[in-house]
């Protein structure tokens, strides 16, 4: 236990290049009339701030939605409150009703930063510290390791906007995966409170939660610990709603407000399947509005029932955390009105299981943040984003040396080459193939950066290369969905033939 | 960056931690620089559009050439690719001129030239051997002091922050110590002859490079009692090193020499024009020494011993003016400061003189007359610790004595860099930076020597634990109390007082352990 200087080590360097790149530019920096993420958030502050609660979600004269409406579920506004009061002490300007619309200084720039950096100190980094250090059966220098790589994931440094959800969302994980159930539940609620995108966890949580129960037998234990999570998980929505509860209107208009289906399919570009294909087919303008939502949830449904009905039937730390990412990759690549930062969902549960399957996770975690190009361009982050994901591929490469980590064993695909093998009998070449792969994306990907930064598009297509990155990024997320399902499907077999030889 | 990965091949972790370092300075890029900064690129406007006759004359900006002509060449190649990435930093006229492709050159051109500074580094990690202890990888001395070298707090602040060409300079000496390990003396000696005509800050440790290469490299044997053979002395060796440091000098000072222009060049090196102690105190000596004036002359005005009338006005905002005058203690004139460094010099010259003890031995010495000339200089800038720092860290794994007074030294010294950054987004960086340095270096080297007796005593510990109240009054309460328009100085008075005791008593501290270290002979006949 000498070594828990490295880990302060670790958390201290998180820290200074969060700061560090929190220093560049922000999203929408001196961009009016809407400027940009950024302003959306000082906007919240000033709402919450000025506005009674009742107005917080309804358009009015000072209110207008138009302009950064509030879309997020209640502890966020709390959250923007709290801030609010905190900037209305150092300087009321910065939250002053419509006076305050676009406000830019220097000063309020750190304040935003240091807020955020304050609920990453709170929130995110003790999380990842106390899940890297209740891994099981790993060395303590791979939990530092694990810990260095998580802290160091470009994705969640460069999209800082808070991940007070992720966060939550964690300690969710954390609690659920070592059986302090009622705790994890009552910390993923507070996830989804937080930002409705947690749904996208939400599932494997449920199945994993309500297959615990079934093991424990539904007529003894299971039945008082599934009504005690059901009574954690009501209480905790009845208290952040509860201001919201006194009108049917009001709880009405926030659903509205938090699921906006009238915005469509797809905005911008995003790298998931919806995006992709219609560069063939503009499904948006082809289909009705309503089948698409049809069809989105169908293929949202169907691509993640594997997973979770398997989590139901056997359900353990390890399967929930491989169906945590695999369904929120479904997610991701088929629901309905996806944000590119969604991906962040998908990248947090990627890092629980890097100290797994190390190879993979950092190829997930590169393609990941590259598949983000377009949208960190916008904020001019280029510098910045080309540095820390050299750091993390560093950090990730020397800790678990990944290019000899790249056997069957090491990428848990023993069983199903295995299983492959009674029918075809030369599969042997799957390594191989994979190194390949893994090679030819990773050049592929740096060919496309640097054509998006050096080379002007055509003036016919002017978004060639954002739509050319999104495509590459929803290849490699199709690829990775099915990895990830075949490592969920045949991982029981594993434990039962295990089981066989004890 | 795959073929990256795989040259990085997993295990080599020297080159993580230097591949590490260079990502986070360039992360750095958009922080806060100082006045260095233009000073640089004045340098480079001189001497990319005048001709040498005129680059120690040229005067249109305040911050002339003050350095010796390898370092003038040094700005002359740079500017030849600055003029790729923007013409008009290249222009004396445009003052204060940083555009972002300025400021992009610059600071890639401090990030570049630092790789002599870890191929510096690289060599010293082969040629040190300290303490053996675990198998660990993180408990190797060699993994220690690469960290404690590439990493160093007061490198990263003061090059890649406050903007200097320290690392590439710090690299030089370093590289020409681990040639006297290896037991190259030539290149040793030609490396340390170019470091002082890049930056003549370097003269203060030459009287250990004189006396090491002539007792030792001069003088090929010893008695067997360790004492000097006169008869084993090699003229040729004398020669030859005469012969090098000679090129080299007529190399950089001759084309001066031929303009007849040495006196200006000199003239513009050594200013004693300056005062005693620079804008920020550094914690030395003359610190401790102004703040006993200072508590003298309230004392005095208190008891009425003194007449208000007579105090210059520029001691009661001292710290903020570059002249200082005493009230009480006599003023001290440049001759004194100069007499003092050499006293306080002189016995650990003696020391390698008369107890030869291998580079080992050298290396101590240069420390010492680092940290001597820090102590007592003239003029002296808080930055110039990192001459004695360094070094340190070479000794540091090898002895818990020696472990013991580098940590009182660093720490005390990189914290007396922090009123160097005073804006507001980089607190954070240089607050974390510097707890990320401490806490690695204190946890390292205690792992690293944890079966002997404890580094630090209570006294010791008491003392660096104070450091963290004193940062916190300094810049979270001090700034909100009624004083700090009265008295702006005082965190700064309080920092440098405060760390001049931790560097005095590590620079006694390490005098006491080399003065009395028995010589090698002795302990080899035990």
């Amino acid at each position: 236990m000498e070594k828990w200087y490295l880990m302060t080590a670790a958390v201290l360097l998180g820290l200074i290049v969060r700061w560090t790149v929190s220093l560049n530019s922000y999203s929408g920096a001196g961009k009016p009339p809407m400027f940009g993420d950024y302003e959306a958030q000082r906007h919240w502050q000033e709402i919450t701030f000025n506005l009674p609660i009742k107005q917080w979600y309804f358009n009015s004269s000072d209110n207008n939605l138009q302009y950064w409406g509030l879309d997020y579920p209640p502890l966020t506004a709390y959250h923007s409150f709290l801030c609010a009061y905190v900037a209305k002490f150092i300087n009321p300007d910065w939250i002053a009703l419509h006076t305050s619309r676009g406000y830019e200084s220097q000063a309020h720039k750190l304040f935003m930063r240091a807020t955020v950096l304050i609920a990453d100190l709170l929130i995110y980094i003790p999380a990842v510290v106390l899940y890297c250090c209740c891994l099981k059966e790993i060395s303590t220098k791979k939990k530092i390791a694990s810990a260095l790589c998580i802290l160091l994931y470009p994705g969640l440094i460069l999209i800082d906007y808070g991940h007070f959800h992720l966060g939550f969302a964690l300690w969710g994980v954390l609690g659920v995966s070592y059986d302090w159930d009622l705790l994890g539940s009552l910390a993923f609620c507070l996830a989804i409170n937080y930002k409705q995108m947690e749904l996208y966890h939400s599932l494997p949580f449920f199945c994993f939660l309500l297959g615990k129960c079934f093991k424990k037998g539904l007529k003894g234990k299971g039945l008082v610990l599934l009504i005690k999570l059901a009574c954690t998980v009501v209480a905790s929505f009845v208290l952040c709603w509860l201001p919201f509860f006194t009108e049917r209107e009001q709880t009405l208009q926030v659903l509205r407000r938090l699921f906006p289906v009238d915005r469509g399919l797809f905005e911008d570009k995003v790298a998931n399947i919806w995006c992709s294909f219609s560069v063939f087919l503009k499904i948006r303008d082809i289909l009705p509005h309503h089948i698409q939502i049809m069809i989105s949830f169908c293929f949202t449904f169907l691509s993640l029932l594997p997973a979770c009905i398997k989590l139901t039937l056997h359900p353990s730390p390890k399967g929930f955390r491989f169906t945590l990412v695999s369904c929120a990759l479904s997610f991701f690549l088929f629901s309905f009105q996806v944000h590119e930062k969604s991906i962040l969902l998908v990248s947090l549960p990627v890092c629980l299981v890097l100290s797994e399957i190390p190879f993979m996770s950092t190829w997930f975690l590169l393609v990941s943040t590259f598949s983000m190009l377009p949208l960190l361009l916008k904020d001019e982050l280029l510098m910045p984003s080309v540095v820390t994901v050299m750091a993390f591929f560093i950090a990730c490469a020397t800790s678990f040396s990944i290019f000899e980590k790249t056997s069957e064993e090491e990428l848990q695909l023993k069983c199903f080459s295995t299983s492959v093998r009674k029918y075809f009998t030369c599969f042997t070449f799957l390594p191989r193939i994979i190194q390949h792969l893994f090679l030819t994306s990773v050049i592929t990907m740096i060919l496309l950066t640097i054509m998006t930064v050096t080379l002007d598009p055509p003036q016919k297509l002017p978004d060639l290369f954002s739509v050319l990155v999104c495509f590459v990024s929803c290849l490699h997320f199709l690829f990775f969905l099915v990895y990830f399902n075949i490592i969920i499907m045949w991982d029981s077999k594993n434990g039962r033939s295990q089981k066989k030889i004890n | 960056m795959a073929a990256l990965g795989i040259a990085i091949g997993g295990s080599n972790w020297f080159s993580a931690l230097a591949l590490g370092v260079t990502l986070l300075k360039c992360l750095l890029i958009p922080t806060y620089h100082s006045t260095d900064f233009e000073v640089h690129r004045n340098w480079l406007a001189i001497t990319h559009s005048l001709p040498i006759s005129q680059w120690y004359y040229e005067a249109t900006s305040e911050w002339t050439l003050d350095y010796p002509p390898f370092f003038a060449w040094f700005e002359y190649a740079l500017s030849h690719v600055a003029k790729y990435f923007d013409q008009e930093m290249l222009n004396v006229r445009n003052l204060n001129y940083s555009s972002s492709r300025t400021l992009l050159f610059q600071r890639f051109s401090v990030i570049v030239t630092d790789t002599l500074f870890v191929y510096a580094v690289h060599e010293c990690c082969k040629c040190i051997d300290g303490k053996k202890a675990g198998k660990e990888l993180t408990e190797k001395p060699k993994f220690i002091l690469s960290v404690l070298l590439l990493w160093n707090f007061g490198l990263l602040i003061v090059d890649h922050i406050h903007f200097q060409y320290n690392g590439f300079l710090s690299g030089l000496m370093l590289l020409s110590i681990a040639r006297f390990f290896q037991k190259r003396h030539m290149e040793g000696a030609f490396l340390f002859a170019v470091l002082l005509h890049f930056k003549h800050i370097y003269l203060y440790v030459a009287p250990a490079y004189g006396v090491y290469l002539l007792r030792s490299y001069c003088f090929t044997a010893n008695k067997p009692d360790g004492s000097i053979r006169w008869n084993s002395f090699s003229f040729v060796r004398l020669i030859s090193l005469g012969l090098i440091v000679f090129l080299v000098s007529a190399l950089s000072l001759g084309p001066f020499l031929a303009l007849n222009q040495l006196p200006q060049v000199f003239s513009r090196l050594f200013p004693f024009k300056r005062g005693l102690c620079h804008a920020y105190w550094a914690p030395n000596f003359w610190a401790l020494y102004s703040a006993l004036d200072k508590v003298l002359s309230v004392i005095g005005l208190e008891l009425k011993l003194l007449d208000p009338n007579k105090i210059p006005k520029a001691s009661m905002t001292s710290g903020l003016v570059q002249q200082f005058q005493h009230t009480v203690l006599p003023s001290v004139t440049p001759l004194a400061t100069f007499i003092c460094t050499l006293i306080a010099m002189l016995p650990s010259v003696f020391c390698l003189w008369f107890k030869p003890q291998g580079p080992r031995g050298f290396l101590r010495c240069l420390i010492l007359c680092a940290l001597s000339s820090f102590m007592f200089g003239w003029h002296v800038h808080e930055k110039a610790i990192l001459l004695a720092v360094l070094p340190m860290s070479l000794l540091s794994v090898g002895k818990a004595v020696d472990a013991s007074i580098f940590l009182i030294l660093t720490t005390t010294g990189h914290y007396s860099l922090f009123p160097l950054l005073f804006t507001a987004p980089e607190l954070p960086i240089k607050i974390v930076l510097m707890l990320l340095f401490t806490t690695y270096s204190i946890s390292s080297l205690k792992t690293l020597f944890r079966k002997e007796k404890p580094l630090f005593n209570w006294m010791e510990t008491f003392y660096l634990l104070g450091l963290g109240p004193l940062e916190v009054f300094c810049e979270f309460v001090f700034p909100f109390t009624s004083w700090n328009l009265k008295y702006p100085f005082i965190p700064l008075l309080l920092t440098s007082v405060y760390c001049a005791v931790g560097i005095t008593y590590a620079w006694l501290k390490l005098y006491v352990s080399v003065l009395t270290d028995p010589p090698v002979g002795k302990t080899k006949k035990q």
